[in-house]
C-alpha cells in the first residue's frame, strides 16, 4: 500500500459504496487499518488515500493527547466507517488540517464541532453515532474524501483567525 | 547557466493590478515564483517574493525595472537558501490586544522569545479610530515549553494589554 498525494486524479470524484461485505473487504481493512498505523500522526485514512474508490475510512485517536500537558482528547477508540452518512451538524469552529495525501502543507479549515452520523461495519451492520471536537473533525475529513474532497477544496485564509475557540 | 534563489521586497503605494503586472514582468523573463506573501500595510503595498531565476540580481533589477517605475515601487533582492519543504507545523497561538502604545510587539515578543517561542506568523493591525487607536496583534509558532509557560511569561503584561494564548491542534487525516 502506499499513500496516493495530490494532485493525483485518483483521490477525486466520489467513492462507491461499499455492497460486498465479504472475506476480501474484512482483508483490505485489516491492512488498511495496519497501514495507517506505520504514517506519521495518522489519525485516520480513507480507501481513495491508497487507490481504492470505495466508501470506506477508519479514524482512530485513541491515545492522541492535546499540548505539553498531554490532556487526552476525547474520542470513541477506532471507528471503522463503511458507506458513511453525516446526518446532522452543529456548530463550527476553525482548526488547523494536514493530510497524508498533502505533504508539508497545513491550513485552516472550518468544520462542525458535533456531528450525527451513521455507518456500517465490516459485516454491514448499520450503526447510530454522535461526535464532537476534534474526533468530529477527524471523521468529516475522512468522509470528505469518500467525496474527492481534500481540505485544501475547504482553506480558509490563514489570516483570519479572530474565530474565538471554543473554551476548554 | 545555474538557477539561484532570490528575495525580492516591493514597497510602494496601494494601487490595483501590481500583482499582476510584477509577476507578469517575471514569468516573461523565465523566472518562476516560490512561496510570497503580499500584504497592505496601512495606504502601502508589500510583498515579499522567493523568486528562481538563471542570472543574477541585476538582471532581475533589469526585468523589474519598467514595472517598477512605472508603479513607483521600491525594491530590495536579496540572494537566498530556497528552503522549500520545511514548513513548522505552529503548536500555539498568542492573541495579544489593548490600547495603542508603544512597545507592545517588543515587550510580547521579548517575553516569548525568553520562553524558547519559534514565530512562525506574526501581523498586527492599528484598529479603531485615529482618536483612540487599538492594536492587535496575532502570532503563531511552535512553544518548546508549552502553553503554561508562555502564558505565565506574557503575564506581567497582564496590566496594560489583554492576550489570550490558545493551542492550535493540527488534525493530521
Amino acid at each position: 500500500m502506499e499513500i496516493l498525494t495530490y494532485p493525483d486524479e485518483r483521490l477525486k470524484g466520489e467513492a462507491l459504496p461499499v455492497e460486498q461485505f465479504d472475506d476480501e473487504l474484512r482483508q483490505f481493512i485489516v491492512e488498511l487499518d495496519a497501514f495507517m498505523r506505520t504514517q506519521p500522526g495518522g489519525s485516520g485514512i480513507a480507501a481513495p488515500q491508497v487507490g481504492r474508490k470505495q466508501r470506506v475510512c477508519i479514524v482512530d485517536l485513541t491515545g492522541m493527547t492535546r499540548g505539553k500537558r498531554k490532556k487526552p482528547i476525547p474520542n470513541q477508540g477506532r471507528l471503522l466507517l463503511i458507506n458513511p452518512e453525516i446526518t446532522e451538524w452543529d456548530g463550527f469552529e476553525l482548526g488547523r488540517e494536514g493530510c497524508m495525501s498533502v505533504p508539508d502543507y497545513t491550513g485552516n479549515v472550518i468544520r462542525a464541532t458535533q456531528i450525527r452520523f451513521t455507518a456500517q461495519d465490516e459485516w454491514g451492520e448499520l450503526h447510530h453515532y454522535e461526535s464532537e471536537g476534534f474526533e468530529a473533525r477527524a471523521i468529516q475529513h475522512e468522509a470528505d474524501h469518500l467525496d474527492g474532497l481534500l481540505f485544501l477544496d475547504r482553506l480558509v485564509s490563514r489570516r483570519s483567525d479572530l474565530f474565538q475557540r471554543k473554551k476548554r | 547557466m545555474m538557477s539561484n534563489w532570490y528575495m525580492l521586497s516591493l514597497v510602494g503605494r496601494d494601487q490595483s493590478g501590481i500583482v499582476s503586472q510584477v509577476t507578469a514582468a517575471l514569468y516573461e523573463a523565465g523566472a518562476a515564483l516560490g512561496e510570497t506573501t503580499m500584504m497592505r500595510l496601512g495606504c502601502n503595498f508589500t510583498i515579499m517574493m522567493m523568486v528562481e531565476m538563471e542570472g543574477d540580481a541585476e538582471q532581475l533589477t533589469t526585468t523589474l525595472q519598467p514595472v517598477t517605475e512605472q508603479l513607483g515601487l521600491h525594491l530590495h533582492i536579496d540572494a537566498i537558501d530556497p528552503g522549500l519543504h520545511q514548513h513548522q507545523i505552529p503548536d500555539l497561538r498568542v492573541v495579544v490586544h489593548g490600547a495603542d502604545r508603544p512597545g507592545i510587539v517588543s515587550q510580547v515578543t521579548g517575553a516569548l522569545a525568553e520562553s524558547g517561542f519559534d514565530v512562525t506568523d506574526l501581523g498586527s493591525q492599528v484598529a479603531g479610530s485615529v482618536s483612540a487607536p487599538i492594536y492587535v496583534l496575532i502570532i503563531e509558532g511552535v512553544a518548546q515549553q508549552g502553553e503554561e509557560v508562555i502564558h505565565q511569561a506574557l503575564q506581567p503584561l497582564s496590566e496594560n494589554i489583554e492576550f489570550r494564548v490558545e493551542e492550535i491542534e493540527t488534525l493530521i487525516g
